[in-house]
């Protein structure tokens, strides 16, 4: 059977990661290939990277990265942010990453989820949400949750798909760093009415936050620092999602 | 031994020669026809939409070269749907080497079919030493049906080909070099072979 992912991500700038990293068996925390590789090896089941370099060295820097990730872990990674044109994502699948993730783009230029569906194969599309919860239901925020974009998040998560995305990477800004649990109202219902799989992100705190986000029908949950800190070290999280029948690779 | 890597603008080459790298061999990445006949082993990679990678193959004459060859072929993702008969995507005449279908996966799954799937029924020497239900990653959309050219399978929910044989032709649905070590096991027996 298909098995549920559980995916570590990591933040890079300027080819360095950059949120605390607590790890004893690793030289350089700093350094996302030799955290990568840990993470591959302790059963990570794809890796998400999140460049949020801002100078004009950045595309540069990021080809060389994703070469280096490439080139040393065997298993897919997603890279996100940022991108913006078909050249920025041609350099990326061409040094070897397997997905882009596009975000505040594609909510001001729609068009270019197609163009890169049509270009590149759907497959290696996924559509970054950022949403919240609002008394009046779950809104898409753009430029790191601090425009409101007027969109609904399960109209627009629709409609992405219908324009070519192959895949939602779906984050709760309402849960993101409460550790309280994924926001699985809105993850359900999203997962529930897409044909394409939906990550889930924001909010894990802990083993049965993932259990409770796979029941509601996520294919696949995303989280950093609990993973870099090792609270929820990800063999262990296998092992019980496993015991409470969710099926997942060991 | 001389590895060459079928050249058609197919996107993730980069990934099979890192893959290589890592099993300490080297590959060369051609479309030129003697290159190609001239290798010990042939591996074909692909990633996109099945009609504009058939037209890619026609630029070279390559959809007129690969059916005459005779070493070890090994086609990957949709280098294993390109070497089938017919693909429902883009109503695609393909190949055609091995005499296999390629349809669209039931509207009742989620599509793609994305991560990391058991391996069942085992059969050939590409999958010596790997053991039954090892997992292998998967993403595409399409699949082959299970035939008598089926050397692996997988479920989604339903059986289909995870790889095929014909002959000297070997074809895996998932991305060997994305697969883990299992992944690299594999690749390592098609080196072996």
């Amino acid at each position: 059977m298909l098995t549920k992912r559980i995916i570590p991500c990591l933040d890079i700038k300027n080819g360095r990661t950059v949120k605390g990293v607590r790890f004893e068996d690793i030289r350089d925390a700093g350094d996302p290939v030799e955290l990568a590789a840990l993470y591959a090896k302790q059963g990570a089941d794809e890796l998400v990277f999140l460049d949020i370099t801002a100078t004009n060295e950045k595309r540069k820097t990021l080809r060389e990265l994703v070469r280096e990730i490439a080139r040393y872990i065997d298993i897919p990674f997603t890279v996100g942010g940022g991108i913006s044109a078909v050249e920025d994502v041609e350099v990326l699948l061409q040094n070897g990453a397997d997905k882009v993730s596009v975000n505040s783009s594609a909510i001001h230029r729609p068009d270019l989820i197609t163009e890169l569906a049509s270009r590149f194969g759907s497959q290696c599309v996924t559509v970054a949400i950022d949403t919240k919860s609002t008394p009046e239901g779950w809104k898409v925020f753009s430029k790191a949750g601090t425009v409101d974009t007027g969109l609904w998040a399960l109209d627009w998560a629709k409609e992405v798909v219908e324009l070519g995305a192959g895949e939602i990477l779906l984050t709760s800004m309402s849960n993101d760093g409460t550790k309280n649990g994924f926001a699985l109202d809105i993850t359900g219902e999203i997962s529930r009415n897409v044909i394409v799989p939906v990550i889930a992100s924001g909010g894990a705190g802990n083993q049965q936050h993932f259990l409770d986000v796979f029941e509601v029908g996520a294919d696949a949950a995303l989280a950093a620092s609990i993973f870099h800190f090792q609270e929820v070290p990800i063999p262990g999280l296998k092992q019980y999602l496993a015991e409470n029948k969710i099926d997942i690779r060991i | 031994m001389k590895i060459v890597i079928v050249d058609y603008k197919a996107g993730n080459v980069q990934s099979v020669l890192f893959a290589l790298e890592r099993l300490g061999a080297q590959a060369t990445v051609t479309s030129n026809a003697e290159e190609i006949q001239s290798a010990d082993k042939v591996i074909f990679p692909g990633v996109g939409e099945a009609s504009s990678a058939m037209r890619a193959l026609k630029v070279n004459n390559l959809d007129q070269l690969l059916p005459t060859l005779t070493q070890p072929f090994l086609g990957v993702c949709l280098g294993m749907q390109l070497l089938c008969q017919h693909s429902e995507e883009g109503d695609t005449v393909m190949l055609g080497i091995i005499p296999v279908p390629v349809k669209k996966f039931d509207a009742a799954v989620k599509v793609p079919h994305m991560g990391w799937n058991n391996l069942h029924h085992l059969k050939s020497d590409l999958f010596t030493g790997i053991n039954e239900d090892e997992y292998a990653y998967f993403v595409h959309s399409f699949y082959a049906p299970v035939t008598e050219h089926t050397i692996a399978q997988s479920s989604y929910p339903e059986p289909f080909s995870a790889a095929l044989q014909y002959k000297n032709f070997y074809a895996v649905q998932f991305h060997t070099e994305k697969s883990g070590p299992a992944g690299a096991h594999i690749l390592q027996n098609f080196l072996n072979l």
